[in-house]
């Protein structure tokens, strides 16, 4: 008998606590003020106040928590990255993403699949030997294994590919997982409401008022603030605030879009990525697959999906798993994604003083999740950035030192 | 299926054509500086907005300028490129 739902249901005052609490009114002022209620959003707040009891903090957000790409992308995790930087950051995240179920006291539905990157050229095999022994070298579990090791993992699979593109070989990662995208910026949103951060949903922000190249206040749909330090994570937003406060980045936005099937019995263990192919592909909890190609081909600020994708997903799709073709598209949706030229992020100070990006995330920053909000905290309090972004600075392009993560990040994301 | 109208063939399913950026006066390499020449080759105006951009009929190999709106996702002009006025 499930006593506890009949006393809820009993007690007229509803005791159990909502997620998060409603704020009728702004303050006038808050120590830092956040763009954007995703996940990174989020995961900042959380870590400014538990790790650096930063409170007076309020979170902006023009629709609804997780309503970004956070609540659209398809949620695999994973640190077997080309360059330096992106792997050591990266893999502090996944360390990170051990522990948030237990600290959030919710269930992530955390769940490590291991992930294939398949090669279907020796150029595509070349490039995995290189990310192979990148990651080795910094304690990543990383190699290269052969096409029977595919077949063992999702005996399913035709490894000709209909006959035009053979699996040569992949890059086979055991960390790789996949987790709930919702539940994560829940977690973060209410393990920050808890220790006093404010949430503002339906709460636009509208200007920045920047005064001799500092950071005074937001302008929002409901009124002024006055802050000396704000934090933009509006991932697929970021170039419309750049505007507010007249700063040029390389930053430009291309839609991604991704499906899920009707649900079938659980068949596909791993997570499975085709570059050349442009497919990736995983079993949800639920048994639907979940699935998703490259970005669309031009810009576009919108979030529309098309039958373009589902019909060019699903014919390569079909080369791998012929078996799928009875299998029903269920839901198919859009994000935005905030590109950069080198794949790689665009984090920290900017030359407004009290301005801080984090951005640039495309179509590879939910793993990033955690460890962007750990990272950035850390820069927001000691106006320095953390020494794990260093390599993902906004100078890195007038510098001509770009931090090249293309053959790890294009597809695979 | 989304059309673009191509200068010279009519209206094509968008799949045809190819995207090439906006159109951006490139600084004399000779005469900028180091600054200015980062800045042509990396930044971009990524706010939406109506553009002037650079779009290819691919099995034609047909260069030519669209204006777009790139929020709207509207096309509202295509035209051949006139060199710049
Ligand atoms: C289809 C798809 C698949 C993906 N797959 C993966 C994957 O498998 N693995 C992976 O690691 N990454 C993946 N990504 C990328 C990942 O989703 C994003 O990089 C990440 O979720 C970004 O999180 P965020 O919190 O920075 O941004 P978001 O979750 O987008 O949050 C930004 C928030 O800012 C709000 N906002 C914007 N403008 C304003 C304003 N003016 N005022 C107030 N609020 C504002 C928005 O409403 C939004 O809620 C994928 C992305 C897409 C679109």
């Amino acid at each position: 008998m499930p006593w506890r739902l009949l006393r809820f249901a009993l007690n007229k005052k509803h005791p159990e606590p909502r997620m998060f609490t409603t704020h009728d009114k702004l303050k006038s002022s808050y120590d830092v003020v956040i763009i954007g209620a995703g996940g990174h959003g989020l995961a900042a707040a959380y870590y400014l106040a538990t790790e650096h009891g930063i409170k007076n903090v309020c979170v902006l957000e023009k629709g609804y928590i997780g309503g970004g790409n956070t609540g659209r992308n398809t949620t695999i995790i994973r640190s077997n990255y080309l360059t330096p930087e992106g792997v050591k950051f990266y893999d502090e995240s996944v360390n990170l993403w051990q522990d948030l179920s237990r600290d959030f006291d919710l269930n992530l539905f955390y769940a490590n699949r291991g992930h294939f990157t398949l090669a279907h050229t020796d150029s595509a095999l070349r490039t995995m030997r290189w990310r192979a022994e990148v990651n080795k070298h910094y304690g990543v579990d990383s190699e290269v294994v052969g096409p029977e090791a595919v077949k063992e993992a999702a005996p399913m699979i035709d490894l000709s590919c209909a006959g035009h593109s053979p699996i040569l070989g992949a890059l086979y990662h055991a960390p790789g997982s996949v987790a709930r995208h919702d539940a994560v910026a829940w977690g973060y949103g209410r393990g920050a409401d808890q220790r006093g951060v404010e949430i503002h949903q339906q709460t636009e922000v509208l200007g920045i008022d920047v005064q001799g190249g500092k950071v005074r206040g937001v302008n929002t749909s409901r009124g002024y603030i006055s802050t000396n330090k704000v934090l933009c994570a509006v991932a697929g937003s970021t170039p419309r605030i750049l505007k507010m406060v007249d700063l040029r980045t390389p930053i430009y936005i291309h839609p991604l879009q991704a499906m899920v099937s009707e649900p079938v019995k659980p068949w596909l263990d791993p997570i499975l990525v085709s570059g050349s192919l442009h497919v990736y592909i995983s079993q949800s909890a639920r048994g639907e697959l979940v699935m998703g190609a490259s970005l669309d081909p031009y810009e576009l600020h919108a979030t529309r999906s098309t039958l373009d994708f589902v019909e060019g997903l699903t014919s390569h799709m079909l080369d791998m798993f012929p078996f799928m073709s009875n299998v029903k598209v269920m839901r198919q949706w859009a994000g935005m994604a905030d590109m950069t030229p080198d794949f790689a992020p665009i984090m920290g100070k900017t030359p407004v003083e009290g301005f801080y990006l984090d951005s640039g995330w495309g179509t590879w920053g939910f793993k990033a999740t955690p460890v962007c909000g750990k990272t950035m905290a850390h820069t927001l309090v000691n106006d320095t950035p953390h020494p794990l972004i260093t390599g993902f600075s906004l100078d890195r392009f007038s510098n001509y030192a770009l931090t090249g993560e293309k053959g790890a990040a294009s597809v695979g994301h | 299926m989304k059309i673009m109208t191509c200068p010279l063939n009519g209206p094509r399913p968008v799949s045809e054509f190819f995207y090439w950026g906006e159109v951006r006066p490139m600084p004399n390499p000779d005469t900028c500086t180091d600054a200015e020449w980062a800045d042509y080759v990396f930044n971009r105006n990524g706010a939406p907005g109506v553009k002037r951009e650079w779009w290819c009929h691919t099995p034609s190999n047909t260069w030519f300028i669209a204006e777009r709106d790139t929020e709207k996702d509207v096309v509202l002009k295509t035209y051949f490129y006139q060199g710049e006025a």
